[in-house]
C-alpha cells in the first residue's frame, strides 16, 4: 500500500510543481463561465429556465475535472516517453498499485481543479441553493474525476505515443463534454441525441453535480451516484487489465 | 573474484522473434557470481533485446532463462527483487529531486525508511551527488543523471546489476567514476555485473569474461585475453572487428530499425 500512496504523492507533487499549468488550465472554464454564461443568459431567459450561468457553472466544472483527469490519466504515456516506466515496470510492484495510486493522485489534483473553478464560478456570480450541499457536490467531484482518470489511465496504457492525445481529445474528450448536458438541458432532445446523451457517463456527473448545486436534476441523485460508481468501478479494473499488459 | 562460485544468469538456446525477424536466435551462456559479464556487439544485434528478457521486460519465444535461481517468466516479481538495472535511456523522474527519486526506489523495493534513508544518503555521498540532492533531475547533466541511475539501481542492494550501454554519450570523467565505483562494488560486495557496450577498451578493461553477440547468436565468449589469443590479435577492438566484420552492420533499408519498430508495436 505504501506504493499506492507514493505514487499517489507524486502526482500531487508534480501538480504542485507545476503553477503555471494551474493558471492556464484554469483560462477555458473561465471562458466558458464568462463569455457563454453571460452571453446566452438572454436566449436561456427568454425561454423561461432562468440564469444560464446557474445552469452552466456545475458544467463547467464538470468539464475542468474531466479534462484534468483524463490528460492526468494519459500523463502515463509521457511517464512512457520520458523513461520514468521503464523504473516502474522493473519494480517488485504488483501493477495494480502502481496504475491505481497513478489513478487516484490524478482524481485528487483533478477534484482539486475542480475546487479551483468551483470559487471561479462564485466568483463571477454564481450561487448554490444551499449552502450545505457543497459537501454532497464534492461527492460527486471526486466521482468525476475519478471515472476519468482510471479512463485516462486505460488509454494511456493503450496508446503507445503522445501522438494519439489529438485523436483522444477530438473523439473522446469533446464528445463526453458536450453530450453531457453541461451546454444545454437535457429534455426535448431528438431521440438519437437522447441515447448518445444517457450511454455518456459524463453526463451523470454534471447532473448529480447541479442538482446538488442548484437542486434541478434530470436522472435523480441516487441513479446518479449509482451509475457513476459502477462506471469508476469498470474503469479501474479496465486500467489495472490494460496497465498489466504493458511492455516497453 | 574469490566470491565466484554458483551460477547467477543461466541462459539456454534463448530464442525472440518479432514476426518474422529473429533478434535473437538461440543463445546459450551462464554468468557466475561476482563477474562482470560484457556483452559486446554491433548495433541491432540483439543485445538489448536478450537484456530485456533477463529483466522481465519481454517474453522469450523459446528457451529457458534462469535470473537468481528464478524463471523471469513465471516468477517476474522474485527475479525483479534480485537486480538493479541502468536503462539505454533516462528513466528518472525529470520532475522531482535526486533524494525523491532514490526515496521512490526504497519504496518500491520495500526497504524500511530507516535503511533507505541512511543507503540513500551514502550512495548519494558515494557518486558525488550528495550536495545536489535536493535538486530537480531536470537541471542535471547528462553525467550527473547517469550517476544517479547507477546509485538508484544499487539501493536495494540487488545481487546483480544490469546496465544497457551505461556510458553512452558520457564525458571520461564522468565514465571512469562510473567505472571505478562498479569495480569496486565488484570487488567488495560481490556485486555480478551484466553490461552491454560498444566500447572495447571499457570491456577490456573492466569484464572478466565478454561475449561477442552478431545476429542474434553468440559467436565468440571468453576473457578479453582469450579472445585475443583466439583471433591472434593485440585487443579487443581488433579481436571484435576479426569476429564480427570490418564492415557497418546499418543495413539498408535497415532490417534492425524495421525490428525495433516491431518490437515497439508488439505487445506479447
Amino acid at each position: 500500500m505504501r506504493v499506492v500512496y507514493y505514487l499517489w504523492l507524486r502526482e500531487l507533487k508534480h501538480y504542485a510543481r507545476s503553477r503555471p499549468q494551474i493558471i492556464a488550465s484554469l483560462g477555458q472554464p473561465l471562458l466558458y463561465l464568462t463569455v457563454l454564461g453571460f452571453g446566452l443568459d438572454p436566449v436561456f431567459r427568454r425561454s423561461d429556465q432562468g440564469s444560464y450561468l446557474q445552469f452552466l457553472a456545475p458544467g463547467v466544472i464538470a468539464m475542468a475535472i474531466l479534462f484534468s483527469a483524463l490528460f492526468s490519466g494519459l500523463g502515463l504515456l509521457w511517464d512512457r516517453q520520458l523513461g520514468f516506466l521503464k523504473e516502474t515496470l522493473v519494480a517488485p510492484v504488483p501493477r495494480a498499485h502502481i496504475v491505481i495510486g497513478r489513478t487516484l493522485g490524478g482524481a485528487t489534483v483533478s477534484l482539486f481543479q475542480g475546487v479551483l473553478v468551483l470559487l471561479l464560478a462564485l466568483i463571477a456570480g454564481f450561487r448554490p441553493v444551499r449552502v450545505a450541499h457543497i459537501p454532497v457536490a464534492l461527492v460527486y467531484m471526486a466521482l468525476i474525476a475519478l471515472v476519468f482518470a482510471a479512463l485516462g489511465t486505460t488509454i494511456g496504457s493503450v496508446l503507445r505515443d503522445t501522438k494519439g492525445f489529438q485523436v483522444i481529445t477530438n473523439f473522446v474528450v469533446m464528445p463526453l463534454f458536450f453530450l453531457s448536458g453541461a451546454l444545454f438541458p437535457l429534455t426535448d432532445l431528438a431521440a438519437a441525441l437522447t441515447l448518445a446523451t444517457r450511454i455518456d457517463p459524463l453526463a451523470y456527473g454534471v447532473d448529480g453535480l447541479r442538482g446538488a448545486l442548484t437542486g434541478v436534476s434530470h436522472f435523480g441523485l441516487s441513479t446518479d451516484v449509482g451509475v457513476l460508481a459502477l462506471v469508476a468501478t469498470v474503469f479501474l479494473a479496465c486500467s489495472v487489465r490494460a496497465f498489466g499488459r504493458t511492455q516497453l | 573474484m574469490d566470491t565466484l562460485g554458483h551460477t547467477v544468469i543461466e541462459v539456454q538456446n534463448l530464442l525472440r522473434t518479432f514476426g518474422n525477424v529473429v533478434a535473437v536466435a538461440g543463445v546459450s551462456f551462464r554468468v557466475q557470481a561476482g563477474e562482470i559479464f560484457a556483452f559486446l556487439g554491433p548495433n541491432g544485434a540483439g543485445k538489448t533485446t536478450t537484456l530485456q528478457m533477463l529483466i522481465t521486460l519481454l517474453r522469450p519465444t523459446s528457451g529457458t532463462v534462469r535470473v537468481d535461481g528464478r524463471n523471469p517468466v513465471t516468477d517476474p516479481l522474485g527475479v525483479r527483487r534480485s537486480f538493479g538495472v541502468v536503462f539505454q535511456d533516462t528513466s528518472l523522474d525529470a520532475e522531482l529531486t535526486a533524494f525523491e527519486n532514490m526515496d521512490l526506489h526504497g519504496i518500491f523495493y520495500h526497504l524500511p525508511r530507516r535503511v533507505s534513508e541512511g543507503r540513500i544518503n551514502e550512495l548519494l555521498t558515494l557518486f558525488g551527488l550528495w550536495d545536489r540532492r535536493h535538486t530537480m533531475v531536470k537541471v542535471f547533466s547528462g553525467g550527473m543523471r547517469r550517476r544517479l541511475e547507477v546509485a538508484r539501481a544499487l539501493l536495494h542492494t540487488p545481487k546483480i546489476l544490469f546496465l544497457d550501454e551505461p556510458t553512452l554519450g558520457l564525458d571520461p570523467q564522468s565514465r571512469n567514476i562510473l567505472w571505478q565505483r562498479v569495480r569496486d562494488l565488484n570487488k567488495s560486495e560481490g556485486l555480478t555485473v551484466f553490461l552491454t557496450t560498444h566500447y572495447m577498451d571499457e570491456a577490456e578493461r573492466i569484464a572478466h569474461r565478454v561475449a561477442v553477440i552478431d545476429a542474434g547468436r553468440i559467436i565468440a565468449c571468453g576473457s578479453p585475453r582469450a579472445l585475443c589469443d583466439e583471433t591472434g590479435t593485440s585487443s579487443l577492438e581488433r579481436a571484435f572487428l576479426v569476429l564480427t566484420g570490418a564492415s557497418s552492420r546499418d543495413r539498408p533499408p535497415g532490417a534492425a530499425d524495421e525490428l525495433r519498430e516491431l518490437a515497439r508495436i508488439w505487445r506479447r
